[in-house]
């Protein structure tokens, strides 16, 4: 019997013929990725057991994003710990403040991550990068640092489940809701230990950048990796950001998926996950006259040049709702340019919004945004459990670009095909 | 290692944001983080928690976010080990390579109420609640090779050490 994508890709690591769901393997990682609040932990790590020496600089990535700029003394003391180790070990692939922005976004944008590559990062949305056909997966700090040392890290071979989805999706419908309809469906344990493979016409047809939210949230389900085949609309992506060769693989036609599950695109209407819980999904005709007090659009899930494209078009020329607010967080610098460049964030000005530099910010309840008791916000996010973004009070819908914008506009919960 | 305590029990997909949340992570120091365990479930838990105690959970204990954050507070507020029908990927990897003891048991999760006497030996993966025994599901060698070890950083100092000493 063949192999699956993300099985070929174990394989090729552990320098092994095949592989199959269950084996513990030891494989080799092409980039290992830290931010500021897990950077800081593992080199503690290193440096508690006498293992810094150990480090090979060339395979490690350093964003600072999750408080940046920094809020308080104990946040500036976590930038400078990652800047002080990045300037010691001499790491090339380290993203300062105004250099970088969140993560997730910035490998694949510079050409870090690419097709065939095993990745592993301290942040469980590390499975974004698997859009590109790679096998990515978060783990914590303590993992990490031992990769720093090793080179390598333990793996256990996961299952695959295979997604396919066929026909076009309707207008003012994203990959966030063909996600949100997944992760709805198998419920937030649904892929747990497992790959999710993604495949169909409706995926073909996706944008890269939408391919990244889907795998992005492969998590909020359980998911160890998820990915896509590489077609030309990869290829032409990771070509014109960096030299270096990548690989590409292919699950095998004789191969037995784990689970199979089918959806029709063009049956996908705009879709929320209501509180609290990103399985909890309903229509947003269900939800829509839930009042709203803070609209999000951005984050690692949705803080692409696409969605703020989607979302200054529905915005333009309009004005915020009474009472609500709008904030927009490019997930780059590089993306907040060309945002920029192109006057979408004009858009959101004028109707009323704030502008955020890049960072994770109100997504984790971290800053720039974050909620107060029984405040209702809708946001373009990943997660919306009790807590997470503020007071265990505050309550949080996920839901795409557009459908952020045409509820800023409302004040109410809005299906963007009624704006 | 053997542990004797009060069980404190908790139900499904229990995510990390609410055992410890987003607010804590600028701080990994124990003593920082150990008052706010569990604080987004159960305000209190950290004010009746005992040295001992332990937490009976159902499936999928600590899904979403890959905060180390969270296995380090429920190991620094006390708690001996926490017995789930089953965990989440990353929360299995960090409380595995940070040394606090957890076991997977359906049916001791099953027979635990708040308030039951838990005893568990993780040498024989024997779990005892109010006088009922349980075994629990063995871990693959690998595992246990870390666990042995304190940790995964004690294993990544024993695969140093076979090549060469810093």
């Amino acid at each position: 019997m063949g192999m699956t994508m993300t099985e070929k890709i174990i394989a090729s690591h552990a320098g092994l013929e095949a592989v199959k769901p269950g084996q513990l393997v030891t494989a080799r990682v092409d980039k290992i990725m830290a931010h500021d609040i897990t950077g800081p932990p593992a080199f503690n790590e290193l440096r508690k057991h006498s293992l810094e020496s150990y480090v090979e600089p060339g395979r490690i990535a350093l964003v600072l994003d999750h408080i940046v700029p920094p809020k308080d003394i104990d946040s500036t003391l976590n930038c400078m710990a990652v800047r002080d180790f990045a300037k010691e070990k001499g790491i090339e692939h380290f993203y300062d403040i105004g250099q970088g922005g969140i993560a997730h976004n910035v490998l694949p944008e510079e050409g870090l991550v690419i097709p065939g590559d095993l990745v592993i990062g301290a942040d469980s949305h590390t499975c974004t990068y698997g859009a590109l056909g790679c096998f990515s997966t978060g783990m914590g700090h303590t993992d990490i640092a031992a990769a720093m040392v090793l080179g390598e890290t333990w793996l256990r071979v996961p299952e695959s489940m295979l997604f396919t989805y066929n026909g076009k999706l309707g207008k003012y419908v994203s990959g966030k809701d063909m996600i949100l309809a997944t992760i709805g469906k198998i419920s937030v344990n649904g892929a747990d230990y497992k790959a999710m493979e993604f495949v169909g016409s409706a995926i073909d047809a996706l944008p890269m950048e939408q391919r990244f939210t889907m795998t992005n949230m492969v998590i909020e389900c359980g998911g160890k990796n998820g990915l896509m085949r590489v077609d030309q609309r990869t290829r032409e992506y990771v070509k014109a950001r960096t030299n270096r060769e990548h690989k590409e693989y292919v699950s095998d036609d004789d191969v037995k998926y784990e689970s199979y599950h089918e959806f029709d695109a063009s049956a996908i209407e705009p879709l929320v996950a209501k509180p609290f819980s990103p399985d909890n999904v309903s229509p947003v005709s269900d939800v829509k006259d839930v009042k709203v007090d803070q609209v999000f659009i951005g984050s690692c899930t949705n803080g692409w040049l696409d969605d703020l494209r989607q979302a200054s078009y529905i915005l333009e020329g309009e004005k915020l709702a009474k009472g609500l607010r709008l904030i927009v967080i490019p997930a780059t610098m590089g993306i907040y340019k060309k945002a920029l460049k192109e006057g979408i964030l004009d858009a959101f000005i004028e109707a009323g919004g704030v502008v955020s530099p890049s960072t994770c910010g109100p997504c984790p309840g971290l800053h720039q945004g974050v909620m107060g008791p029984k405040e209702v916000g809708l946001f373009t996010t990943n997660r919306n459990f009790r807590g997470r973004t503020g007071h265990p009070d505050a309550e949080i819908y996920l839901a795409s670009p557009y459908t952020a914008a045409a509820t800023a506009i409302m004040g109410t919960i809005t299906d963007p095909r009624e704006v | 290692m053997r542990f004797e305590g009060d069980i404190f029990r908790y139900g499904a997909n229990i995510d990390t944001d609410v055992i410890i949340p987003g607010k804590f992570l600028v701080t990994t120091d124990p003593r920082r983080l150990a008052p706010h365990c569990m604080e987004g479930l159960d305000p209190d838990f950290s004010r009746r928690v005992r040295p001992g105690d332990m937490l009976f959970v159902e499936e999928n204990f600590g899904c979403g976010s890959s905060r180390e954050h969270a296995p380090i507070s429920i190991k620094a507020c006390g708690v001996s080990c926490v017995v789930a029908k089953s965990f989440a990927r990353i929360f299995f990897r960090n409380a595995i390579n940070i040394g606090l003891p957890i076991l997977v048991c359906p049916d001791a999760v099953d027979c635990a109420a708040s308030g039951s006497k838990g005893k568990v030996d993780t040498d024989i993966g024997s779990i005892d609640v109010d006088g009922k025994v349980f075994s629990a599901n063995p871990f693959p060698e690998f595992i246990t090779n870390i666990i042995s070890k304190g940790g995964l950083m004690g294993y990544v100092k024993s695969r140093i050490g076979d090549h060469t000493s810093p």
